[in-house]
């Protein structure tokens, strides 16, 4: 299993091909409560940087990316109830969707935590 | 935001305590302010509902007018004083009494607003009035006043100085233990009351929907008066981020967004602004047009919605039931006392009536809206018993 980051602050953690797709505590951190997620239709097909999902909180939205193509498999549905999920555990139980990558080459082009950690300095 | 812009950022004499108090600065109407601090907008909204919020609006426009000569009689300086500002609003500036203060609007010529702004009358000083107006146009605000003016008054800015304002149901208990006498206010009156070696003006006022009050005092006193509230466990800082969604929530309209030069009052649903005298007279600028409006001859109205699912912000078009689009938001946001997504925007009167389905357009997707009576969450304004 590997995790990799997008400048916008997306982490996608991959297992076999299926990726995890969430936003990064920093990001939750900095968009402060969040109020509202709107999540992708499941079997939707996305485009490497294809707006996927909306993160609003009390302030304003944010459009949240895909960070590589492939298809929806997966929505977490707590989310929709829970928004807040998104800002007490973004990168565990705040996941926001899966998704079957189409081309396992896109995930290399992401940001190692290193990579991801000295751009959140 | 780009080096060029931070450089040209004002900032506020409390700008040290925001930011050691964890104030997340952003650029606000020329100035930097905290948007919020490390509880979060939340966090400080409902902190402000239910004990008492400390906000920073230094960068409003407090200003005196003040008149040059004296007429050796009291009711004439005050008259002489009204007639300077009174043709520049639509309120009852004349009759004010001493102490009161007045939310009016500053209007164009075809009845469009604009400011909106407080007119207070001198308890003390029958020739001067306390007068505030909105951060992003000051300037053109002053001039205005400064021009209305000329050698009868002199017009003192006070936007150097700072301006906190304390909300909430405990401001006045916790104000009180400082400045004994600020209880005696009621609603809409300001005094002076001296703290340490200065005097401060104490308005009970403010846009939150709750009691409180607005507290004017020098550079040198502020940051003293600063930590001396916050030492109160019952006070919080609270940043522009609550101050939106408080003030929402209160159904109060902000200029630039709910208020411009096109609007007029009565589309806005601020008819109370305009005194009865005034109607009667029609002597305030584009009271022609003012006046078939409040007949009913208006093409747009201010809508209080309830928004069903995502927050509908400024700029999501407003759609009937049958989905033609009628209007436009110009406040949105999520309400955190109600849990609900809340706006405000104009349609067609009819459109606006409490009750009316209606829907809005987030991101291309329809979302059923009603028209509910404004504000969404009752006023907490302290009213003195009769």
């Amino acid at each position: 299993m590997t995790t990799k980051f997008t400048p916008d602050h997306e982490y996608i953690r991959v297992e076999g091909d299926i990726g995890t797709v969430g936003i990064t505590d920093y990001a939750q951190e900095q968009l402060g409560d969040i109020v509202f997620v709107e999540l992708p239709a499941i079997g939707k097909v996305l485009k490497k940087g294809d707006e996927a999902a909306v993160v609003e909180s009390v302030k304003a939205a944010s459009e949240i990316y895909a960070p590589v193509s492939g298809e929806v498999v997966e929505v977490n549905v707590v989310l929709t109830n829970s928004p807040g999920t998104l800002n007490t555990a973004s990168e565990g139980e705040g996941w926001m969707f899966k998704i079957r990558v189409a081309n396992s080459a896109e995930i290399e082009t992401l940001l190692d935590a290193d990579g991801y950690a000295d751009l959140t300095l | 935001m780009s080096a060029s812009e931070a450089e040209t950022l004002l900032t506020v004499p409390l700008n040290d305590q925001h930011i050691a108090a964890g104030g997340r600065m952003v650029p606000f109407s020329g100035y930097s302010l905290p948007v919020q601090y490390p509880t979060g907008i939340m966090a400080e909204h409902k902190w402000t509902r239910e004990q008492a919020g400390l906000f920073d609006v230094s960068h409003m426009g407090p200003c005196f007018l003040t008149l040059t000569g004296s007429t050796g009689d009291a009711d004439s300086d005050y008259t002489e004083i009204a007639g300077i500002v009174e043709p520049l609003v639509c309120g009852d500036i004349l009759n004010l009494k001493p102490g009161q203060i007045r939310y009016t609007l500053f209007l164009n010529e075809n009845g469009g607003v604009l400011d909106d702004l407080m007119i207070g009358r001198s308890p003390l000083h029958p020739g001067a009035l306390y007068i505030v107006v909105n951060a992003g146009i000051k300037e053109a605000d002053f001039s205005r006043l400064k021009a209305a003016a000329g050698d009868r008054a002199r017009l003192q800015r006070a936007d150097d100085n700072v301006l906190l304002a304390l909300q909430g149901p405990k401001a006045a208990e916790i104000l009180s233990k400082l400045v004994p006498g600020v209880s005696e206010l009621s609603f809409m009156t300001y005094s002076t009351f001296p703290w340490g070696d200065e005097d401060l003006t104490i308005s009970r006022c403010g846009y939150t929907g709750e009691d409180g009050f607005e507290i004017l005092c020098s550079p040198q006193q502020a940051p003293r008066l600063w930590e001396t509230l916050l030492s109160d466990e019952r006070v919080k800082p609270i940043g522009l981020g609550a101050r939106d969604s408080l003030r929402l929530e209160a159904g109060l309209p902000l200029y630039g967004h709910d208020l411009d030069e096109t609007i007029s009052p009565i589309e806005a649903d601020l008819g109370f602004a305009v005194s009865k005298r005034r109607r009667e007279a029609a002597d305030f600028p584009g009271a022609q047009r003012i006046l078939a409006e409040r007949e009913g001859k208006l093409s747009r109205k201010r809508v209080a919605l309830i928004v069903e699912g995502a927050p509908a912000r400024e700029g999501a078009e407003i759609l009937d039931a049958a989905g033609n689009a009628i209007g436009v938001v110009t406040s949105g946001g999520f309400a955190p006392t109600l849990g609900k997504a809340i706006a405000l925007g104009f349609v067609p009167p009819e459109h606006a009536a409490i009750g009316s389905k209606l829907q809005v357009s987030v991101r291309g997707r329809l979302q059923p809206a009603e028209a509910v009576a404004a504000p969404f969450v009752p006023h907490n304004y302290f009213r003195k018993p009769a």
